[in-house]
């Protein structure tokens, strides 16, 4: 039997492929996620995350690659997998008649070893909804108590599928500052999601995911910093002569020929172009467009976020589907 | 935290009561509506006495002579009014003296009609002076046991125990699954089996409660025999709620709305209400479908539980029902295991 050694990553995905009746889910991926690290699956809905986090956690058999999880697999190690590992998956809903110490009590009876039901509450600052009935719990609240289920068994490897959607922005910031704690305890961390700026504030490494195959993989700083610039202009501008259809006046070969812009597209009237550095570009940009006739409409900037990253790779934003 | 709080098997099944516990609705179904039911049934059919049967009669003669039977009570009409008295099901019977002879005009495909003119004919001739050649007596049987009360309060019994066994087990799992809760509880290191043992565990537990409440009240209110073993009679009530437990396992094996598996348990339920001898008795049924009656897991039951509470019959003398029982129970469960849909 294969020990799991320190060095072992904690996991390791190698040529995976699974098809769902003609829809290639997950289309050949290599993956390595080392102890300790917070890992983020990034993509739009449909991309295989959930696919690939569910062969991670034994829920589907991939048809065919191998995984291993802490030096471990899923044909010969089940049982002890499922006692190591934690998750939560994206639509669970727990029983709403049974009150949150009560579903803990539930979930902690099944590990062999773990913290206690008052940690897990602490953990998941349910304190006062103790006594409470799942079904009168708000969404970050029944959110918590899943990540708390999840912790119960006091998981080296925790998988969380989408742990946000669908949260107001405060219940968002509660269960992000909740996964800081479980960061700094050393723990590894996988996580789907399609916030980017979830991505970029927890994640230490992103893969980008579309299609069923990883596209780009790294620090989300380096993902950002492989657009090409560091900021986005937008704008949409019109001309005057030709009226309507302007905006195919501007020429991109203008654009891109200024000092410090790195790439130019133009997604529905809008242009975008990845600058290095704002102070410098922007003035040439506003001499290009005065030197064509043409007016503008709308102007703005933005820091390059994973948001970018995605649409320079993919050509399309990551909320179109 | 003790040891039985860290046993799974011991969570999942007081789960399985507290969400039992926590739904009114199944608490009324389940121990108030077959108490209900029996209270009705046995109201409605309670013993009365004989009924005293209308007649009327032409002649003050005739009915002096009538009103000596005790089972019949007459009045004196004209022939015009009676007849219409007749048509309208005001008296079952009209005799009219008529010069030579003594007319009885009634409906002879109505019993009670029958019944009065075979009263009114002995009245009239008792008093025209007939005598009885053979000396003959009469001895009344009221006796417990053969009243319909007793033979409804085993049927409604059975049919508890399946639609308790059956709700209860396809329910709670169809809805655990169309919630994702099983594919996340089968994603923890739950061993699987004990989420099925936990049901059976539960039923057991809120079986006692069900039939002691059920047959208490029957035998309190109504005086309903048990001439069998209690201990083989609790027997049977396992063995019939297993049975339907696994049926209920198999029908909610696959099924992934509580619409699919609603519409499932009522299809597999509904022969076994008309068929199974619940309120009458299924041999009313020709014989051509007698074999597959008998092969009904309800009607297996029932008659089991009929002959041990009304005829005192043992487990060795119910063979037959025992052995379509355990079938019933190890057939489903062994398929159900099979095909569960866990996610």
């Amino acid at each position: 039997m294969a020990m799991p050694t320190p060095q072992a990553p904690s996991l390791l995905l190698r040529g995976l492929h699974k098809t769902f009746a003609e829809v290639v889910a997950v289309n050949g991926l290599d993956l390595e996620v080392t102890p300790g690290e917070c890992f983020g699956l990034l993509g739009p809905n449909g991309a295989g995350k959930t696919t690939t986090i569910e062969i991670c956690e034994g829920l589907t058999t991939p048809d065919s690659g191998d995984v291993e999880l802490l030096g471990l697999n899923w044909r010969t190690n089940a049982e002890e997998l499922r006692q190591r590992i934690g998750l939560q998956l994206q639509e669970t809903q727990l029983s709403e008649k049974l009150t949150v110490e009560e579903t803990l009590r539930l979930f902690r009876s099944f590990f062999r070893r773990g913290i206690t039901v008052e940690d897990s509450i602490k953990t998941a600052q349910l304190e006062e909804k103790r006594s409470a009935r799942v079904g009168t719990l708000s969404g970050g609240q029944k959110q918590r108590l899943a990540m708390a289920c999840a912790l119960v068994g006091d998981p080296e490897l925790l998988f969380l599928d989408e742990p946000t959607t669908g949260l107001d922005p405060q219940a968002r910031r509660n269960l992000w500052d909740l996964l800081d704690r479980l960061k700094q305890e050393g723990r590894t961390i996988i996580l789907t999601t399609h916030y980017m700026d979830e991505a970029e504030r927890l994640c230490d490494r992103v893969a980008i995911m579309d299609h069923g195959r990883i596209i780009a993989l790294d620090t989300p700083p380096r993902l950002i910093a492989s657009v090409g610039g560091e900021h986005i202009v937008e704008f949409a501008a019109t001309s005057h002569n030709k009226g309507a259809n302007g905006a195919a006046a501007v020429d991109p070969a203008l654009l891109t020929a200024i000092e410090g812009v790195e790439s130019h597209r133009l997604t529905a009237g809008t242009h975008q172009l990845s600058v290095r550095e704002l102070h410098t570009a922007v003035p040439k940009i506003f001499s290009v467009l005065a030197s064509q006739g043409l007016h503008l409409d709308e102007f703005r900037t933005h820091s390059a976020t994973l948001e970018d990253v995605f649409v320079a790779l993919t050509g399309r934003n990551l909320r179109d589907e | 935290m003790n040891k039985l709080e860290l046993n799974s098997l011991y969570q999942l099944t007081m789960m399985r009561f507290l969400l039992f516990l926590r739904e009114p609705e199944a608490i009324f179904w389940i121990f108030i509506f077959p108490i209900l039911l029996a209270a009705g049934l046995g109201i409605a059919f309670r013993n009365r006495p004989p009924e005293v049967l209308q007649v009327g009669a032409t002649t003050l003669q005739l009915t002096q002579a009538l009103n000596a039977d005790k089972g019949l009570t007459s009045t004196t009409i004209d022939e015009a009014t009676g007849t219409q008295a007749l048509a309208t099901g005001r008296i079952l019977l009209l005799a009219v003296q008529r010069p030579d002879t003594t007319v009885y005009q009634y409906d002879s495909t109505n019993p009670d009609a029958r019944t009065a003119k075979l009263l009114a004919d002995r009245a009239i001739q008792t008093a025209a002076g007939r005598h009885d050649t053979l000396p003959t007596k009469e001895e009344l049987v009221h006796e417990t046991g053969s009243r319909y009360i007793d033979f409804v309060v085993p049927g409604l019994l059975g049919m508890n125990l399946m639609g308790s066994a059956m709700w209860g087990m396809g329910f709670a799992i169809v809805d655990a699954r169309q919630k994702k809760l099983l594919k996340r509880l089968v994603a923890s290191p739950m061993p699987r089996w004990q989420y099925l043992a936990s049901f059976l565990l539960s039923r057991l537990v809120m079986l006692v409660i069900e039939v002691a409440a059920f047959l208490g009240f029957a035998r309190l209110v109504f005086g309903v025999p048990f001439r069998g073993s209690i201990a083989q009679l609790a027997l049977l009530c396992i063995l019939t709620s297993l049975a339907f437990s696994a049926l209920g396992l198999l029908t909610a094996s696959r099924a992934k709305t509580i619409e699919a598996v609603s519409g499932l348990m009522n299809f597999v339920m509904f022969p076994m209400w008309i068929f199974s001898g619940v309120f009458f008795s299924s041999t009313r049924f020709p014989a051509v479908v007698q074999p597959l009656i008998r092969a009904l897991p309800l009607t297996a039951a029932i008659d089991a539980m009929r002959g041990n509470m009304l005829q005192g019959m043992t487990l060795q003398q119910l063979l037959a029902p025992v052995a379509i029982l355990l079938a019933w129970l190890v057939i489903p469960f062994a398929i159900s295991l099979r095909i569960f849909r866990w996610r």
